[in-house]
């Protein structure tokens, strides 16, 4: 019966993380290692995965480092070239890679959004579609997989000064549920699901609060992070890498081998009220 | 993953999901207190899993019944110390049209569905208010979206999926360190879906399953054992940062 167990691991497959090299990204990058997976570990800063691989190969894990692009479709090309030579394997994209850009909507620019999608949402389809084409069932290393796109509650709710970040981050759970649905009608054995943190304490986390700060909902930073863990987010504190990465985990290991199109929100209440 | 020393009650235990929500929780090193209305079929799953090894022990549990849910709960803090996870997985399904429902049908579903999940929340908050813990109420897709045969299922699944969140504000607000989590299944192969279907001519039978299959992108009922992985996964630390939560194991079936 323990067996029943092992499914929550990643023993044997190879795991591809973007936007690895910081905050969430390294947590699940770390953490599906520790579960068994051979990790590359992809960033736009190599310099970062580089530090990251060699940390993890030091603890005895499996991962390697590569610069990576997301709005590039060279960089994807060239991503399945390097794991066609490392493992000749592919299971899990976590599609983590994105920035946040905030501001009262009357004040954001044609190129900021046209920036921000870029990052945010054609990225997605570029690995979605890359990931796809060698995961399938019959494909390059034909295993099937799963596919994990990070959006945010940001995706399901409206927030003050998150109207471009969050139109990005819809775009993202519509995108998971349309590819979900295909690539299981057709038979692919790649799911496809979308994970939607709350308030997490990372650079990004910390971007969002100061911009309550910019556009004037509340004075500084602490307030909004006082306001926010009194009033805003049930569990009374803001989510930490850990709390994404584990879900992430789940997502990505057999254990969720039923599961696709969904939304797996991960917000510490904010969303049940 | 791991529930070493966590104490686990699961109700509806003895086939189909909660059984195997036992396997898995047992896997992960829980004790587990196998319960069911059902004594024979329960104590099948306790003895099986003494017998692999684990720590199991079967309680008779009517979930309608307050007073049960009061001795069954007191029974297992006073043999065990604490009771950390519970999961309101008793159910059952009536397939029929909502102008051929009668009012003892539906109450009847309802009763076991949704009164029975406020019973055990409420008791298991009692103790768990303390010793901290985890309560994953397993409602259904069918508590999301609708199905035309399905009335006084929708509506006590429904029910579960919003009584959840409500007690996952009301923990989190008194500051218990309890999570609250919904577990929506889509269509799996048990005996509570077969029961069902059992009860219809065979060709509504075959006409409800091929609607069901066509429905679902993955082209295939789960197994109990996939429902079981993500209730484990609720139960356990993994999931520290969800409550209030809804996590759906439906081949794609809501997606669409």
């Amino acid at each position: 019966m323990k067996d029943e167990l092992s499914v929550f691991g990643l023993e044997g497959k190879v795991a591809v993380v973007t936007g690895a090299g910081a905050g969430i990204g390294e947590a699940c990058a770390r953490i599906f290692a520790q579960a068994g997976a051979a990790v590359m570990v992809s960033d736009i800063n190599l310099e970062a995965c580089e530090r990251i691989a060699a940390d993890l190969n030091e603890q005895g894990f499996q991962a390697r480092a590569m610069r990576l692009d997301v709005t590039s479709e060279a960089d994807w090309a060239e991503l399945k070239t390097v794991l066609q030579a490392w493992k000749n394997r592919w299971d899990v994209l976590l599609n983590n890679a994105g920035i946040y850009i905030g501001g009262m909507l009357e004040n954001n620019t044609s190129a900021q959004v046209s920036k921000i999608n870029q990052i945010n949402i054609e990225s997605v389809f570029l690995g979605t579609r890359a990931a796809a084409e060698s995961m399938k069932l019959g494909s390059t290393f034909g295993h099937g997989g799963s596919i994990i796109n990070l959006s945010s509650i940001a995706g399901l709710i409206g927030v003050p000064g998150h109207s471009i970040y969050g139109a990005t981050k819809g775009a993202v759970r519509s995108l998971t549920k349309h590819s979900a649905v295909e690539f299981a009608k057709f038979g692919y054995g790649v799911r496809v699901n979308s994970l939607h943190p709350g308030l997490i304490e990372t650079a990004m986390g910390d971007q969002a609060l100061q911009d309550f700060v910019d556009i004037g909902v509340v004075a500084n930073v602490d307030e909004a992070a006082a306001l926010l863990k009194s009033a805003m987010i049930p569990m009374g504190r803001l989510g930490n890498v850990k709390d994404i990465a584990n879900a992430a985990l789940y997502l990505a290991s057999d254990a969720s081998s039923y599961v696709t199109g969904i939304e797996l929100t991960v917000d510490g209440g904010f969303c049940a009220a | 993953m791991s529930l070493e020393t966590k104490v686990a009650l699961v109700t509806g235990a003895g086939v189909g999901i909660g059984e195997a929500t036992c396997r898995g929780l047992a896997a992960a090193g829980a004790l587990v207190v196998v319960s069911d209305i059902d004594q024979v079929a329960g104590n099948r799953v306790a003895d099986d899993l003494n017998k692999g090894g684990y720590q199991a022990v079967f309680m008779r549990l009517d979930v309608c019944d307050e007073a049960q849910w009061r001795e069954v709960v007191a029974d297992i803090v006073a043999r065990f110390g604490s009771l950390h996870i519970l999961i309101n997985n008793a159910g059952i399904a009536n397939i029929c049209g909502v102008e051929d429902e009668t009012l003892a049908g539906w109450r009847k579903t309802n009763t076991i569905n949704s009164d029975a999940v406020f019973l055990g929340t409420r008791e298991a908050i009692r103790v768990m208010k303390e010793s901290g813990g985890s309560i994953v109420n397993v409602s259904s897709i069918e508590g999301i979206v609708g199905d035309p045969m399905l009335p006084a299922y929708n509506a006590s699944k429904g029910a579960v999926r919003a009584f959840t969140k409500s007690v996952a504000l009301y923990c989190a607000d008194k500051g218990y360190p309890i999570r609250v989590n919904s577990m929506h299944p889509g269509y799996v192969a048990t005996p509570l879906v077969s029961g069902a279907l059992s009860r219809l001519s065979d060709s509504d039978a075959e006409a409800f399953t091929q609607r069901v299959l066509a429905s679902i992108p993955m082209g295939r009922m789960a197994e109990a054992t996939e429902i079981a992985k993500g209730i484990v996964f609720l139960a356990s630390d993994d999931a520290s940062y969800m409550t209030g939560s809804e996590l759906i194991m439906d081949g794609g079936y809501t997606a669409r």
